[in-house]
């Protein structure tokens, strides 16, 4: 059950996007969503929309996959959506008391909700397209320069990585004692809401012990290997932008260009 | 008469729908009798920790099911749940899921969640910690300051303290050293005879399973591939190492002893068998 989580899951597999140099899919996540933010009407939504169902096309992540990656955040979405309707000031359709549905709301919400969701998919193909260990790596090297202002960079990507590499094994810990404790009678699906939570201290406890133990083998380890912090630390795989990431960059700075065009031109 | 577990083509499939998807268990039809020692023991990857997780239905099968003394498993939600009780199932490692404060009140979680009464539940605590080895000055101690073998019996006496019908465990004897090891045997060996238990144990030591079942299930890719006494199994010496698997130490000196010319029999799966039979031929020879 819990292994249905898929934040920050990577799904292998062999498109241009995976093959893609991480920094560019970085670069690319953030012109896609300043892209985004341009759209304002029918036909810029309506451009974005081809553009992200073009990429998921080409990026070869199964759609099904996406959605699943959908379903935390619904309520987020429903919300907005609901307060959109609602609060946006227009054309009264219906009034319920001091609540007015206004066709500005609906066309507002229906925004809100498409942009949201494009959103989502496009930071989501990121995690499905690139092992996290190249998703670390790659943001240490972009935020290099901001070393020069004494900020950890390589301390952050460090915690950054391990904290990706052990969220499965977490999570994996966490289904054995879940496990574990329902063959010994657990039950953490009935009662009201405190007894809900007491029932969870059989897994916390548990779960935190390992978790510290965890952390400190993995500190004796990365000790014994001598490190010693980022500095003078070379890689095993060095990046190198190829040309595939410069047209991919290219392509990127193109639809920003466009998007803005349009919002400018009114389109 | 009913067997205690019976499962009837039990298939199990990982992660249907993505890539990940793999069929861990094939239509598995087993039926152990009550107060039978069953040894399962297969590669790692072979299916035997999903296999043991349905019979007390913590995982629920893709197709077939599990029957105890006679009544499917899955029927009800309220079903699930009962045959958590009556099937205990030790896990690897189980001194990880230790949480309570005191070695006591962890002893005392799966009985208390059955609801029964204080006294009962102190009953069979102090009896489970007898079972188990453990003293009863222990029991005000913290779990996480117990060495880890008693680690380990502590959280045994955890699911025997249910009084499972059925004993299930996924290698009891990982990572202890030999005395602990031995010393473990000997008190599931005694928990059985005291209470008439049926054992399902999982293993990768098979001079110790040889010794002590009275069944062997051999798993291999999900499915069953032997089935049988030890002695039967045992002389299928080269099926089992073709699937990964060793024969116990005095099966092996005994194939060495026959390749060399020696008449010794195949069926030697124990160091006292072993004795034996060559102390026979040791005396024909005079």
């Amino acid at each position: 059950m819990l292994k249905d989580i898929t934040l920050g899951q990577y799904f292998p597999g062999d498109s241009v996007f995976h093959r893609m140099d991480p920094r560019t899919k970085l670069i690319l996540v953030i012109l896609y969503i300043v892209a985004l933010f341009q759209a304002t009407n029918f036909l810029s939504y309506a451009v974005m929309a081809l553009v992200t169902v073009t990429v998921i096309k080409i990026s070869q992540v199964p759609p099904k996959a996406l959605v699943r990656g959908l379903k935390p955040i619904v309520i987020i979405i429903v919300l907005t959506a609901v307060l959109n309707m609602f609060y946006t000031d227009g054309h009264v359709i219906v009034q319920i008391w001091k609540l007015k549905l206004t066709v500005e709301g609906i066309i507002k919400a229906f925004f809100m909700v498409i942009r949201i969701v494009m959103l989502i998919c496009g930071t989501f193909l990121l995690t499905y397209t690139t092992a996290p260990v190249a998703l670390t790596d790659g943001l240490e090297l972009l935020l290099n320069p901001l070393k020069k202002l004494h900020v950890p960079v390589h301390e952050m990507s460090m915690m950054m990585s391990m904290a990706l590499r052990f969220i499965p094994t977490l999570i994996e810990e966490t289904d054995k004692i879940i496990s574990a404790q329902k063959a010994r009678g657990a039950d953490f699906e009935s009662g009201n809401l405190i007894q809900r939570a007491k029932a969870l201290l059989p897994i916390l406890v548990p779960l935190f012990v390992s978790a510290f133990r965890r952390a400190d083998e993995l500190a004796i380890a990365m000790e014994s290997r001598c490190y010693h912090g980022g500095e003078g630390r070379t890689r095993m795989k060095q990046l190198r932008y190829q040309r595939l990431d410069y047209t991919a960059l290219l392509l990127g700075a193109a639809l920003v260009a466009g998007m803005i065009a349009m919002r400018v031109m009114g389109l | 008469m009913t067997p205690i577990i019976k499962t009837e083509d039990l298939t199990h499939e990982y992660s249907v729908g993505t890539p990940f998807q793999n069929t861990a268990i094939s239509h598995i039809n087993l039926e152990i009798p009550r107060g039978q020692f069953v040894g399962m023991i297969g590669h790692t990857g072979s299916g035997k920790s999903t296999l043991i997780q349905h019979l007390n239905g913590l995982l629920a099968p893709t197709a077939g099911t599990v029957y105890y003394e006679g009544g499917d498993i899955f029927a009800s939600k309220a079903a699930t749940r009962d045959v958590k009780f009556k099937v205990g199932l030790v896990f690897q490692y189980p001194e990880y899921q230790l949480f309570e404060e005191t070695v006591y009140a962890d002893i005392a979680f799966g009985p208390k969640n059955q609801k029964l009464s204080k006294e009962e539940v102190d009953a069979r605590v102090r009896q489970a910690a007898r079972f188990v080895g453990i003293d009863e000055d222990l029991f005000d101690k913290s779990p996480l300051d117990l060495s880890g073998g008693q680690k380990r019996r502590v959280a045994i006496a955890g699911v025997i303290a249910m009084r499972p019908g059925v004993l299930v465990l996924d290698e009891p004897t990982a990572g202890l050293d030999p005395e602990a090891r031995e010393n473990l045997f000997k008190n599931i060996q005694d928990y059985r005879l005291a209470t008439d238990s049926t054992i399902v144990l999982v293993t990768h030591s098979m001079d110790d399973i040889a010794r002590i079942a009275d069944r062997l299930i051999v798993l291999s890719e999900g499915q069953v591939v032997m089935d049988g006494t030890p002695e039967e199994v045992f002389s299928h010496a080269e099926a089992l190492t073709a699937i990964g698997l060793s024969v116990p130490m005095p099966t092996r000196i005994a194939m060495e002893l026959k390749a060399m010319g020696v008449p010794i029999t195949d069926a030697i799966y124990t160091t006292s068998y072993l004795r034996k039979a060559i102390l026979k031929l040791w005396k024909e020879g005079e």
